[in-house]
């Protein structure tokens, strides 16, 4: 059967990697190009290059550095960050890139994944969902966090994945930057009620918390950010650890 | 010299990468007069099999595509079209291969199969020449050829599917060798050196 993923993701701002805490706080953390071909040559199965701040300042993702990254890299990527139609979709899997993510635009516009779907193959599409907890509700969150919508995550993932997406990228905003683990119960019934990958992501903090997203909640990956940046984990160190816990996994 | 075709089915930027790497000689075409003077044929894809095949009408190529005796190298898409009919869009295919391409049952198994899977080799090939058996390469599709007589190599994925082809001078894999690091770069070399 297909192996567990894991995933770098690089939160890109200008060409350089940043990492902040709760979606604030931005610390630089490298190249990004540089970054990635370190994390390709470790044996991670896939990147994601988020560029934050492309939806608060109305900018389109960075095509350049989608296409540098392309030459470096042999295993698949996606991107996101500001994507906001069909053109601009277009555009960035031209330039190299297999998948984007699609997160504000698809709120403000769910027919976008359908119809990008269709044009591209819904293997290419995929829908991030940052959720935070507002008055005991998984509320769903756009623009990098800062606006809160009238969506409930749960749903919202039901509905992406019933629209045509090709996976889900599901952020707990409260988990994420804390180091304390994924939201496993959140994740698990996620992936209990959908049809498509789900990726695990916030709150990844030691080598324990990716078997646990993998085991409790049966995710199809796991992502993780300023644990790798920082040297603290290599993902030879935790796919060999996995390995030998029994995941499923690429060595 | 070796023709990439481009039929506008899909991101093909990643292919011309690898054949960078590799820097062997290639031309990225769609037009028919280009591909008969090369020795060699990519033939890749992502996206709608039903869109690719009026493309490869509307370009002329069809008919080409079938009757060519130069080595072909269908990668995911591209090798589904070498079957005779896609239930995707319920299109004619190439029909090189004898084979319908099915699609994966989503009461069983997440579709699409996206990820990293292991592929046997059940059938010598130069195309896995150097290639450790039980290796792991990178797919995204939601539909399959099944296992047939060509089939040189499988993967599983609640049912056993073909990871890749081989019949005469045509070569498929349903994996993307261009984004399955180093192992997939090697099985471009083996299609540009030794099929």
């Amino acid at each position: 059967m297909v192996a567990k993923r894991i995933i770098p993701c690089l939160d890109v701002k200008n060409g350089r990697v940043v990492k902040g805490t709760n979606f604030v706080n931005l610390k630089d953390a490298g190249s990004a190009v540089e970054l990635s071909e370190r994390y390709y040559r470790e044996g991670a199965d896939e990147l994601v290059f988020l560029d934050i701040t492309a939806t608060e300042e109305k900018r389109k993702t960075l095509v350049e550095l989608v296409r540098e990254v392309a030459k470096v890299l042999r295993i698949p990527f996606t991107v996101g960050g500001g994507i906001s139609d069909l053109s601009n979709i277009e555009e960035l899997l031209k330039a190299g890139a297999d998948k984007v993510s699609l997160n504000s635009s698809i709120v403000r516009n769910p027919g976008l994944i359908t119809e990008a779907a269709k044009r591209f193959g819904s293997q290419a599409i995929v829908a991030a969902i940052d959720v935070k907890i507002v008055n005991g509700i998984k509320k769903v969150f756009i623009k990098g966090g800062k606006e809160e919508t009238d969506l409930e995550g749960f749903e919202w993932c039901k509905r992406v994945c019933e629209l045509g997406a090709g996976e889900i990228l599901l952020t707990s905003m409260d988990h994420d930057g804390t180091r304390n683990g994924y939201d496993v119960e959140f994740l698990s019934k996620v992936v209990q009620n959908v049809t498509i990958p789900v990726i695990a992501s916030g709150g990844a903090g030691k080598k324990e918390h990716f078997l646990e997203a993998f085991q409790a909640a049966n995710v199809d990956a796991c992502l993780a950010a300023g644990l790798f940046h920082y040297g603290e984990l290599s993902i030879q160190e935790l796919k060999q650890y996995l390995s030998g816990n029994k995941a499923n996994i690429r060595i | 010299m070796i023709a990439l075709i481009d039929y506008g089915s899909g991101n093909i930027q990643s292919v011309i990468n690898a054949l960078d790497d590799l820097q062997v000689d290639y031309i990225v075409t769609n037009r028919e007069s280009d591909i008969l003077k090369c020795d060699k044929i990519i033939f890749p894809g992502v996206g709608e099999a039903s869109f690719a095949i009026r493309k490869l009408h509307l370009l002329n190529l069809f008919t080409m595509l079938r009757i060519t005796k130069k080595p072909l190298l269908g990668i995911c898409l591209g090798m589904q079209l070498l079957t005779a009919k896609s239930k995707e869009g319920n299109v004619c295919c190439l029909s090189i291969l004898d084979t319908t391409t099915e699609m994966f049952e989503p009461s069983k198994v997440k579709v699409p199969h996206m990820g990293w899977n292991r592929v046997e080799i059940i059938n010598n090939s130069p195309l896995f020449d150097g290639i450790e058996n039980n290796s792991y390469f990178y797919f995204a599709h939601s539909f399959y050829v099944p296992q047939n007589e060509n089939t040189i190599a499988i993967s599983e994925y609640g049912v056993k599917f073909s990871a890749a082809i081989e019949k005469d001078n045509f070569y498929g894999v349903q994996f993307h060798p261009e984004k399955s690091g180093e192992k997939g770069i090697q099985i471009l070399k083996n299609f540009i050196e030794k099929c």
